[in-house]
């Protein structure tokens, strides 16, 4: 793998991060595996492109995605999944049946055309990193992969909720107990996840474009990172990010046709020897 | 085992009761071809296969515990299998045929080694998972699959060239292999394979070995799984990554639950009345994968016991 892979595998990594932190965050805390998070995604990366194209800001795309993907989560949250709760494969296959609607209401709304969100001038052309000329946009979709772990790090760790959320993690009833109001923390959670599928959908879909598949695609490579990474644990969700990243460029490079296997036999063997994933945790219930 | 009391009379494991109820619904779905239009038996052939396939997903979900979204997966192998093997390969329609089942059932071998040691939430996950690696492979590996153009062949031996032959032969094979899902669940192993649901941990302190008896529930599972798959690629003629597709797993699953889970015949009921449904939104409007979502939300907060489960709740609620 030559240096311009490398970078590659990494940027596809960053962005997998921003997408898979949302999912792992609502996974770990909620016990909710969100099937509609690839959705999210794809809904955020159209919005965001509707945003960016009519204002001419990428910012204002990126703000305008993460608040409508937040506010689809909330319906989602508050209105659907709030039947369910406590039963975790109603929960799941009821997100799996909001993906659908998702997916085909951007059918009707977008059509089946592939688009492109447009790249800010700033971020346009090329420039050399460690002697080979590199997209500048791939390499800002790298340092916001990094800002964003840095930022959600900061927040798990050095605030109030993030103590919350952590601990809501290990044992959500207890911290129940202790006199916090945890639907709020679920909650607040739930809408930070959304909004990072929102935020990866308008990064995303600046360079591998928005086409109405995209949704399951993300999904996949989400899934992998967490199962690989373990649920809640956002030192899994990096690690599973690059592992990820790194072999499905592999995989592009050397089997272009068996790329999914490069990224999912490692993961199969994986699971074979640590079913919770490399930083898992058995639930405490 | 000795039997000290007076059982009553029993045919093929059947009581007498339960033999007549099945020859009357048989008789009915077997008269049925005389009074339907051709695009109506097709509609019910149809219903039958993916019956088949819910059964085989409730084999898992209902007396095992586990809820696969894989099983489209095995389902398409076998279609894929079949097409190839009769139209590229040349083999004769019931030697592709078998090829197909094989190749479901060894997929669903390899599915099974690595699910196994999963349950509840991350099974879901993994056979999730599992599939789509199937469909990214079905999709990019175009010399073979024929990649997003699929694959068309003409599969069905002659003698069931029209609809009603082939729905006749569809009915039996799926009467047939109805009656084996039936006896399996209701054997020694399918009664260990319901302790799994219930308590894993007790089953394993009883001396099972939990993780071959799923094993095997599963690759049994996929078989039923790839009949139903290499019936449909009969039907169809045609395979493409649609058929190995998410969506297949997941109307599988559907149907398994809109018929009741653990039920086993539920299945069929669940097939008919999300087929009839796709066919009458279908009428009106192309947004059927809407339809079907909303469906999915709606059984999912107001009938997880599906139609059979409510059926049975109002007649309880009757009795009382």
């Amino acid at each position: 793998m030559n240096t311009f892979q490398l970078l590659n595998g990494l940027t596809f990594a960053a962005l997998l991060f921003v997408v898979a932190s949302g999912f792992t965050l609502i996974f770990g805390l909620l016990r909710i595996v969100n099937l509609a998070h690839g959705a999210l995604y794809l809904f955020g990366g159209y919005i965001g492109f509707a945003v960016a194209t009519r204002t001419g800001s990428f910012v204002l795309g990126g703000l305008g995605a993460m608040a409508a993907i937040a506010a689809i989560g909330f319906v989602l949250d508050q209105g659907l999944l709030r039947f369910v709760r406590g039963n975790e494969l109603r929960q799941v296959l009821l997100t799996l049946g909001f993906a659908f609607v998702l997916n085909d209401l951007a059918l009707v709304i977008w059509g089946g055309d592939s688009f492109t969100v447009p790249i800010p001038q700033l971020l346009r052309g090329g420039m050399r990193v460690f002697g080979v000329f590199y997209p500048i946009y791939r390499l800002f979709v790298l340092v916001t992969g990094i800002v964003v772990f840095a930022a959600l790090w900061a927040l798990l760790n050095h605030t109030r909720l993030g103590a919350l959320i952590r601990a809501g993690v290990d044992d959500a009833e207890m911290v129940e107990a202790s006199g916090v109001n945890i639907r709020r923390v679920f909650l607040v959670t739930f809408l930070l996840g959304s909004a990072l599928a929102g935020l990866g959908g308008l990064m995303g879909g600046a360079f591998l474009s928005l086409y109405p598949s995209a949704d399951a695609e993300i999904l996949v490579f989400s899934l992998a990172v967490v199962i690989i990474g373990g649920r809640g644990s956002l030192v899994g969700v990096g690690v599973g990010s690059l592992l990820v990243g790194l072999l499905n460029t592999l995989g592009q490079v050397m089997f272009p046709e068996f790329a999914y296997f490069v990224i999912f036999g490692p993961m199969a063997l994986l699971l074979a020897f640590r079913p919770l994933g490399l930083f898992g945790r058995a639930a405490s219930t | 085992m000795t039997q000290a009391t007076v059982q009553p009379v029993r045919i093929a494991g059947m009581t007498g009761g339960a033999v007549a109820v099945v020859l009357a619904v048989l008789a009915v779905a077997a008269a049925l071809p005389l009074v339907l239009t051709n695009y109506q038996i097709g509609l019910a052939t149809e219903m039958l296969i993916f019956g088949v396939l819910a059964m085989s997903i409730d084999i898992l979900a209902g007396f095992a515990g586990r809820t696969s979204l894989g099983h489209g997966a095995i389902f398409g192998v076998s279609g894929y299998v079949v097409v190839y093997a009769s139209a590229q390969a040349g083999l004769p329609p019931l030697a592709a045929f078998a090829l197909g089942v094989i190749a479901a059932t060894l997929v669903a071998v390899v599915f099974a080694l690595l699910a196994v040691r999963t349950s509840g939430v991350y099974f879901l996950l993994l056979t999730l998972a599992l599939g789509m690696i199937v469909w990214g492979i079905c999709l990019r590996w175009t010399q073979v699959t024929g990649g997003e153009n699929g694959m068309r062949g003409d599969v069905r031996p002659a003698w069931l060239v029209t609809h009603q032959a082939f729905y006749w032969a569809v009915l039996t094979a799926a009467a047939v292999v109805s009656y084996a899902m039936w006896r399996f669940v209701r054997s020694p192993f399918g009664l260990t394979l319901l302790g799994i649901r219930d308590s894993e941990s007790r089953m394993r302190s009883l001396g099972y070995n939990v993780s071959l008896h799923l094993f095997i529930g599963f690759a049994v599972s996929g078989f039923f799984a790839g009949v139903a798959g290499a019936l449909y690629a009969m039907f169809n003629n045609f395979v493409s990554p649609s058929t190995v597709a998410l969506a297949q797993s997941v109307e599988g699953v559907l149907m398994m639950i809109a018929g009741g889970v653990g039920t086993l015949f539920g299945g069929f009921v669940g097939a008919a009345a999300i087929i009839a449904l796709e066919n009458a939104v279908s009428a009106y409007t192309e947004r059927w994968q809407m339809v079907l979502g909303v469906t999915f939300i709606l059984i999912m907060i107001f009938a997880p016991e599906g139609i059979i489960g409510m059926l049975r709740a109002m007649l309880a609620r009757k009795k009382r």
